[in-house]
């Protein structure tokens, strides 16, 4: 297994986004993640599955340093984005979440109308020079998050009225509109019919384009339709990670054989 | 039998009942408790309710309800003579019950036989020194008129006594017979124990609201009767507060006196809100674990200080150094009781008020707002700016509404910070004085109640009832229209 990394890693480094080595977390005495090695390439989608519990949501929230607001979380290792130490004392992690977007597991708009909350990054960041072009953001984001039809005439009503799952397009578009490099996606599609899991997976595929994407996912299925590559996790470690092809079909880890098919989790 | 045993009989056989109606309900089921409608122990506590319930409630009534009865029975054999000897027919009323209860007092201290005190007689004993010897005094001599109406008084209390015993035990043991015979497993003795609790819960906000409306009737009505003497448009446009004691030239207008409450309140606030919601964020959003377990219960000491405490403090301390370094050299005033003295405290006072709850509504914000602008690139003051405060912002509009309205209820500081000339005066650094004030002021020693001059403390207590009432419906108004808009 660590062979086939190594070989792969060597075709990609050129554009490696981030890599992550020896990566620990701990939240006070309980282990969350241990010993992870992961690269993230750029302009590819990377999909994280595993059981319920065993740190993808922790791994994911390290990338963009999210665990620091979580008082006994500790993240030990070294994450590097395009070559720069993230957890480096230099590096301001506001502007790393610029650059590195989130959606998160759970759907959490802002107490504000679907329009504030799409404008707030832009606004933050200063994205537009003028209010047409905030609503064309606004727009353009609610668009490639599948939101737009059903919001464009409500804009101004609270995001916090919509349902489970416009509310889950909304923090999509919301992540979308700030322009980041790197876009993680906890489970973006948990909440959502298949109609709707379909544009964003869209979506997500058309960001490949212009950024990478980190996707976490409980079905086997969306892993092999969107990414390129898969880690599966398990209990904290990283069992495999490699083409997501490679993964499906002729996965090297019994593990990772009775996870895919339905044998743990 | 004393009150005291009656309620521990009632409330054993409410155990009692609560025992053997569990018991019964699950007999009834043939012990399989999952057979039953509801738990075993709703079941004991039905019979429990029946039995307690009912009897309490007439011991109550019946406790409210005998002496006016008594005393109704009593009082018809006082003849007119007596009463005018003694001067009125209370006076006459309060020498039978002295009487009545120094019998009483004689017998239970063994001075008296209860057979004596029944037997005795003005004529052959002076009972005044008798019953002096107890420790019951009376103001003269007991006459045999007052003497025969005290016997029958108390002859008609033992009456009812026994008679309530008796009634509220049986009631007690009806209930508890009652509810018993009806325990079956089939009975719905969970809706009826929870209809129960909710007929509490229905009498607890019904007694809140209750008081509310007799405040303000009792309000009300004295601020009708002052009307009657005083006019109104006088009281409400009044620029002039000069109340005399000996003529009727007394000047009655509310202005002044509005005015001060109103500027020494917005003063207070305007210290206490700034301070107090800067703490709060601090505390809520940035200090540490261990500076907030120190910084909080030190300022919320703040709190409990008393108020006249803070008087003093306005008073030796604070007016001084205004007056020192600011009205007198800008040429503002010599007075060192001032709306600036009494503002500043009072605003001290506030301060906690408004960050501890302050703090606490930042603190129930969900985490996982804070995390979605973090990850949007947000920084932390960004975050508590655009998302923490709007999100908190009904509660926080609570807080400063809740601060307002001590503020205009607040005496203490004001009569030691301010003084209490009323006068209608933008010079912060000028003696003034507030509503509650002078409600004190005119109440206070030898007070006539039909005069204007204190009835107008009822109308001073309305105008401010008045105005907290639409201070707390304009934060309402404010609370739901954000809601409308955001949540
Ligand atoms: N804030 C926290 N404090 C303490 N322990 C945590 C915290 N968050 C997660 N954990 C623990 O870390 C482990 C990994 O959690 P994580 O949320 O990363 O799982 P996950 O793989 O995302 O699961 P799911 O698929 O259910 O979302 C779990 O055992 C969890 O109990
Ligand atoms: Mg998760």
């Amino acid at each position: 297994m660590n062979d086939m990394r190594a070989v792969e890693r060597d075709v990609d480094t050129n554009d490696l986004k981030i890599t992550a080595r020896g990566v620990d977390v701990f939240y006070g005495d309980t282990h969350a993640i241990k010993d992870v090695d992961v690269d993230i390439v750029d302009n590819t989608v990377t999909a994280f599955i595993g059981p319920s519990g065993c740190g993808k949501s922790t791994f994911l929230r390290c990338l963009n340093r999210m665990n620091d607001t979580i008082d006994v979380a500790r993240v030990e290792g070294s994450i590097m984005l395009d070559g720069e130490d993230i957890y480096d004392p230099k590096v301001d992690p506001v502007q790393l979440r610029a650059k590195v977007g989130m959606v998160f597991q759970k759907p959490n708009p802002f107490p504000k109308s679907i329009y504030d909350n799409v404008a707030y990054g832009p606004r933050i960041h200063g994205l537009a020079k003028d209010k047409a072009a905030l609503d064309e953001i606004v727009e353009k984001s609610l668009r490639r998050a599948a939101l737009w039809d059903e919001a464009k005439d409500r804009l101004d009503q609270p995001g916090t009225g919509l349902s489970g799952g416009q509310q889950q397009r909304l923090c999509i578009a919301r992540a979308v509109a700030t322009n980041p490099e790197v876009l993680l996606m906890d489970e973006p599609c948990s909440a959502l019919d298949p109609i709707a899991t379909a544009q964003i997976e869209e979506l997500i595929d058309e960001l490949r384009s212009r950024y990478s994407v980190v996707i976490v996912t409980h079905s086997m299925q969306q892993a092999a339709r969107v990414s390129q590559k898969t880690a599966f996790f398990h209990l904290g470690e990283l069992v495999e990670f490699g083409e997501t092809g490679h993964i499906f079909t002729n996965p090297s880890d019994p593990r990772t054989e009775s996870y895919i098919t339905g044998r743990i989790g | 039998m004393p009150l005291l045993w009656i309620l521990v009989i009632v409330l054993c056989l409410g155990v009692a009942g609560y025992v053997l109606g569990r018991q019964r309900a699950m007999a009834s089921a043939g012990g399989d408790r999952r057979i039953l409608h509801s738990l075993p122990s709703y079941y004991g506590a039905n019979v429990s309710i029946f039995t307690i319930v009912p009897a309490l409630l007439v011991l109550t009534i019946w406790l409210f309800v005998q002496p006016v009865v008594i005393e109704r029975q009593v009082t018809s054999m006082i003849t007119d003579t007596a009463i005018e000897d003694a001067g009125s027919r209370g006076l006459v009323m309060t020498d039978v019950r002295r009487v009545a209860e120094g019998l009483d007092v004689a017998i239970e201290q063994g001075a008296l036989t209860s057979e004596e005190a029944r037997n005795i007689r003005t004529e052959f004993t002076n009972v005044r020194s008798r019953l002096g010897e107890v420790g019951v005094a009376l103001g003269s001599e007991v006459t045999p008129e007052v003497l025969d109406a005290a016997q029958r008084y108390r002859e008609l209390n033992r009456i009812g006594n026994q008679m309530m015993t008796v009634v509220v035990l049986i009631l007690a043991a009806l209930g508890l017979g009652y509810a018993y015979a009806r325990t079956h497993q089939e009975f719905r003795a969970r809706n009826t124990v929870e209809y129960a609790i909710l007929t509490i819960l229905v009498l607890a906000s019904t007694i809140a609201i209750l008081t509310t409306v007799g405040i303000v009737l009792s309000m009300l009505f004295e601020t009708f009767n002052f009307f009657q003497l005083y006019p109104a448009q006088d009281f409400f446009f009044g620029t002039e507060w000069a109340p005399t004691f000996e003529s009727d030239a007394s000047e009655l207008g509310l202005l002044p006196l509005l005015w001060g409450t109103m500027y020494v309140s917005v003063i207070a606030l305007l210290v206490a809100v700034p301070i107090g919601l800067f703490a709060a964020i601090y505390m809520a959003e940035y200090a540490s674990a261990r500076v907030r377990s120190i910084a909080k219960p030190l300022i919320e000491i703040l709190a409990g200080i008393p108020t006249i405490v803070y008087g003093l403090f306005a008073l030796i301390t604070v007016g001084p150094l205004l007056r020192d370094y600011f009205a007198e050299p800008l040429g503002l005033g010599t007075s060192s009781s001032s709306v600036m003295t009494a503002g500043i405290v009072m605003g001290i006072m506030l301060i906690p008020f408004v960050s501890s709850l302050s703090d606490d509504i930042i603190n129930a914000v969900p985490q996982s707002l804070r995390d979605g602008s973090f990850g949007l690139g947000a920084t932390h003051s960004e975050t508590v700016k655009q998302v923490i405060l709007p999100a908190a912002l009904p509660g926080i509009v609570g807080a400063v509404l809740l601060a307002a309205s001590r503020a205009i209820g607040e005496t203490m500081i004001v009569v030691l910070g301010a003084g209490a000339a009323a006068r209608l005066d933008l010079n912060p650094f000028e003696a003034m004085t507030t509503v509650t004030v002078k409600i004190v002021g005119q109440l206070t020693g030898d007070t006539d109640f039909s005069s204007p001059e204190a009835l107008v403390a009822f109308a001073l207590g309305l105008t401010l009832f008045v105005i907290t009432l639409g201070l707390n419906v304009m934060a309402l108004y404010i609370v739901r229209r954000y809601r409308e808009q955001y949540e």
